[in-house]
């Protein structure tokens, strides 16, 4: 078996009498990928930190190549090869790439003069280990975010990396970046370094990992070979409640089956405090008692669209120059579209032009029968479209106002009162209760969106367009980059605003969330229509091989 | 090619040349030496105070106070070296008004540095509390006689020659600062570690402080640079009038930052060359001098350099947008 290089030795560490971790332990070894899986707040970026020694633990140490450190402190880290790659990856946008990848060399050398023909030898040298090619010349900024993670791995392994440490790498990759950045590690892998990979889609981390650990709630509940675990596990795991969709007998068969992993399974009282939260069954048009546990296994098993005839939204051959063409569709009443296709195939803008962003250049668009005029955001909202866009933090939130005005926002006209001032109680009345039914988990409404975790900013979103009682839901991958217990709670929501009508078009590149959630999948490329998938039937496999076959 | 005609200094040296061109055509007299000596003089002491914007730009913060520092430096100075009777060069009155200038930019950077505040709500309560200080506390007079050394530099020029007229024109010694400040600001900025830590910290502060670079040491430096680059401008500003007022040098704070922006830096922080601000300094010196040479009022200088601002910036942001744009849609 691989040699243990670095290993994290019963770590508690508190914040302000709060446990983020208590008594963790944690091995990598070299030629192993380990894969740290949690929940949002379950203590992952804690331990990390404490690995990368930019963070003391309260008791507990963190042995490299066999010594013990009480302080690790960060340069001591980098010198026995520790190195983090964060999320925003430490890159300079303004720097060249060559500049970039040599510039930590360069410091740690103490020279006070550059040496530009050094710093480009260096960048070459370190584009070469990775068996990559990359104009060295380019600014960092004019990158794509695959090819900055590119760099920032270069950089890393420039300082002899002997344990790379990825928070959540593919968050913001396409399929085919995803699979380019895989080999990367698998090749690593194979060179002899420890790889930790922290991440949520588990899909992902099913098939990258070696072994796998799982935190929650500052706790290690799970740890073993990833032979050992379903999907339907380290849901489980990590929320302490099954998946709502796959109901698992299998799962807690195979669960039982292994007496050595119970050792590992560490039940604690808070465990139930998710699963035994209340539901809200006010606004719930079916008056069903859970959204979690009695959801069938798939929608279109069970749940036949509400009304077969109108189709709400009639879109007939939509042309924007560049963008998309000749597309023709329609979404009914109740029924859950899918839209996929990869980055570039126009998804996005045909979200943008449905909702008067960028007005198409030709085609028509019939709401309820009727010809619509969409050339701006005004126009989409007066027809009864609300659009939930990709990008929450810098297209969907105010970030530095309250829960509350950001929930009320699109829909200030339906809580004024007849002189046009808005009147506050029914505003906090219909705030609450989308806080409530959204199970956004906040203090008090007044707190601003930015304190919030990622799950929790995208309720709010949802919920601002949920509260204009639309009758068209656009949805630009509402779950990219939140966990999954919040995630299997957006896609309930909108299955219960499909199930009281609302006509729902989902754009993802998650494909289980299109599989689970969506009735029909158009699958787009080149900014056409390829596929038209019926979801029934369909499972991601199928789907995948779709794609595959487009690029 | 195309990266090269992406460059703002390109673009800038071409609208400089092309101006000077069509002026020259209109009034010959634009290319002759005397006006061109002249103008290397003129863009002296905007030169001078825009290398030291340019690096606080470059490293991600602003300041606004330059200009009161340079006025402070230059009218202490000589206010102090007129009491003591000094007759010596005036080496030793750029000493002092640097020194002067530099510990006036330390002073900025124990509230940007240590306190951690904006830089611009720093330098704006700086330069008023400046200014305040100077007027209530030095003096509000203006000094016409100055000290013997400044008034001996101020004639002092190198390289001279006679002109078409007979008359001998030579280039202003103060342009050599000017020269001289660029060429080791370049340096600094692309040769030296320090320099690329500023372009760092201006890219992305938690990256730099990441990777090891010391910011507040960085800050140090930058705001004791800016202040003693300011001195010497100032120094040089009295030296050319002949005086020292304690009131000259107000509102060339946007005009010298305007500068800098035309000459491609970021107000964001990240971006800017010495070779860009130089020539936007020599663009909007040369309109300002060419419109007194087309005898154009002179409040119309202030509208055009005002649209040429707004006009080539406005350029280079939509030029920018569209790149970034472009690379999202393929």
């Amino acid at each position: 078996m691989a040699q243990e290089y670095v290993a994290a030795n019963h770590i508690s560490k508190s914040f302000g009498g709060v446990a983020a971790l208590r008594d963790v332990s944690l091995a990598l070894r070299q030629g192993e990928i380990r894969c740290l899986v949690g929940v949002n707040g379950s203590g992952k970026s804690t331990l990390i930190k404490i690995i990368a020694g930019a963070l003391r633990p309260d008791t507990g140490t963190i042995t490299v190549g066999g010594r013990p450190f009480a302080h690790l402190e960060p340069i001591e880290a980098i010198r026995q090869g520790i190195q983090v790659i964060y999320q925003d990856f430490s890159l300079f946008p303004n720097l060249a790439v060559a500049e970039n990848l040599a510039l930590n060399t360069e410091l740690e050398r103490g020279v006070r003069l550059v040496n530009w023909r050094r710093v480009r030898r260096i960048a070459t040298e370190a584009m070469e280990k990775l068996g990559r090619d990359l104009d060295l010349g380019k600014t960092v900024g004019e990158l794509s975010v695959a090819d900055k993670q590119l760099v920032a791995i270069a950089k890393a392994l420039l300082q002899n990396a002997k344990v790379l440490i990825m928070d959540e790498p593919t968050t913001a990759l396409t399929h085919k970046e995803v699979r380019t950045l895989f080999e990367i590690v698998q090749e690593l892998k194979h060179r002899g370094l420890a790889i930790l990979f922290v991440g949520h889609k588990l899909q992902e981390v099913l098939e990258i990992s070696d072994t796998i650990t799982v935190l929650r709630n500052g706790q290690k509940v799970a740890e073993g070979e990833v032979s050992q675990f379903t999907h339907g596990d380290l849901v489980r795991h990590m929320t302490g409640r099954p998946l709502p969709d796959r109901p698992s007998e299998e799962v807690s068969e195979k669960w039982h089956g292994h007496p050595a992993r119970e050792a590992l399974w560490h039940r604690h009282p808070a465990d139930d405090s998710w699963a035994g939260r209340e539901p809200p069954t006010r606004n719930s048009a079916l008056g069903t008692p859970s959204p979690c546990h009695d959801e069938p296994a798939s929608p279109t098993a069970s749940e036949a669209i509400t009304s077969v005839a109108d189709a709400v939204l009639k879109v007939t051959d939509l042309t924007r120059r560049d963008a998309f063409e000749h597309i023709s569709f329609e979404v009914r009443a109740g029924e859950i579209l899918g839209v996929t296709g990869l980055l570039g195939s126009g998804r996005t803008e045909l979200a943008r032009s449905l909702f008067g962003l960028e007005p198409a250049d030709s085609g028509r668009i019939e709401m309820g029968g009727q010809a619509i005029r969409m050339r701006t955001v005004q126009d989409a909202v007066r027809a009864g479209i609300a659009y939930v866009p990709e990008d929450r933090l810098t297209e969907g939130i105010f970030a530095e106002q309250s829960i509350e005005r950001n929930i009320a926002i699109s829909s200030l006209s339906s809580l004024a009162g007849p002189a046009g001032w808005i009147r506050p109680a029914l505003l906090r009345r219909m705030v609450g209760q989308w806080i409530a039914d959204l199970r956004i988990q906040a203090a008090s409404a007044r707190m601003p969106v930015a304190n919030l975790s990622g799950g929790n900013q995208q309720k709010v979103v949802l919920g601002r367009w949920l509260a204009t009682q639309a009758k068209i839901l656009i949805l630009n991958g509402p779950t990219v980059g939140i966990d999954v217990g919040a995630k299997s709670e957006v896609h309930e929501k909108i299955r219960e605003q499909a199930r009281k009508g609302m006509a729902v078009l989902l754009i993802s590149d998650d494909l289980p969330e299109l599989v689970e959630v969506c009735h029909r999948i158009l699958v787009m490329h080149r900014g056409r229509i390829v596929k038209d998938v019926p979801a029934d039937g369909c499972d991601e496999d199928r789907l995948a091989a779709e794609l595959g076959r487009l690029e | 090619m195309r990266r090269l005609l992406r460059k703002q200094e390109v673009w800038l040296a071409l609208l400089t040349l092309t101006l000077g061109v069509g002026i020259g055509l209109v009034n010959p007299a634009f290319w002759s030496l005397a006006n061109i000596f002249d103008l290397c003089k003129s863009s002296t002491v905007m030169g001078l105070f825009a290398l030291g914007v340019l690096v606080v730009l470059v490293s991600g913060g602003i300041d606004v106070s330059f200009a009161a520092v340079g006025a402070f430096s230059m009218y202490v100075t000589s206010k102090v070296l007129l009491a003591l009777g000094f007759q010596g060069s005036a080496a030793l009155a750029f000493l002092l008004a640097g020194a002067i200038g530099l510990s006036l930019g330390l002073f900025n950077t124990l509230f940007i540095a240590f306190f951690r505040l904006p830089t611009l709500i720093v330098t704006l309560g700086s330069a008023s509390l400046f200014r305040g200080l100077l007027l209530a506390f030095i003096g509000t007079t203006i000094v016409n006689n100055l000290p013997e050394g400044m008034v001996r530099f101020s004639k002092l020029t190198l390289w001279e020659r006679t002109a078409a007229g007979g008359t001998p024109v030579g280039l202003s010694a103060s342009f050599v600062l000017f020269v001289l400040a660029a060429v080791l600001v370049g340096f600094l900025l692309q040769r030296t570690m320090l320099g690329r830590g500023i372009y760092a910290m201006g890219g992305s502060p938690v990256a730099a402080e990441r990777a090891g670079f010391r910011i507040r040491r960085q800050q140090l430096f930058i705001y004791g640079l800016v202040g003693l680059l300011s001195g010497v401008a100032g120094l040089v500003h009295a030296c050319m009038m002949r005086n020292a007022n304690p009131f000259d040098l107000a509102g060339l704070e946007l005009n010298v930052i305007a500068a800098v922006v035309l000459g491609g830096a970021s107000v964001t922080g990240g971006r800017g060359t010495v070779l860009g601000t130089v020539l936007g300094v020599l663009l909007i010196v040369t309109i300002s001098n060419s419109l007194i040479l087309l005898d154009i009022p002179s409040y119309w200088q202030k509208v055009v350099t005002g649209l040429v601002i707004l006009v080539s910036t406005g350029i280079t942001a939509r030029t920018s947008g569209r790149r970034i744009h472009g690379v999202g849609l393929c």
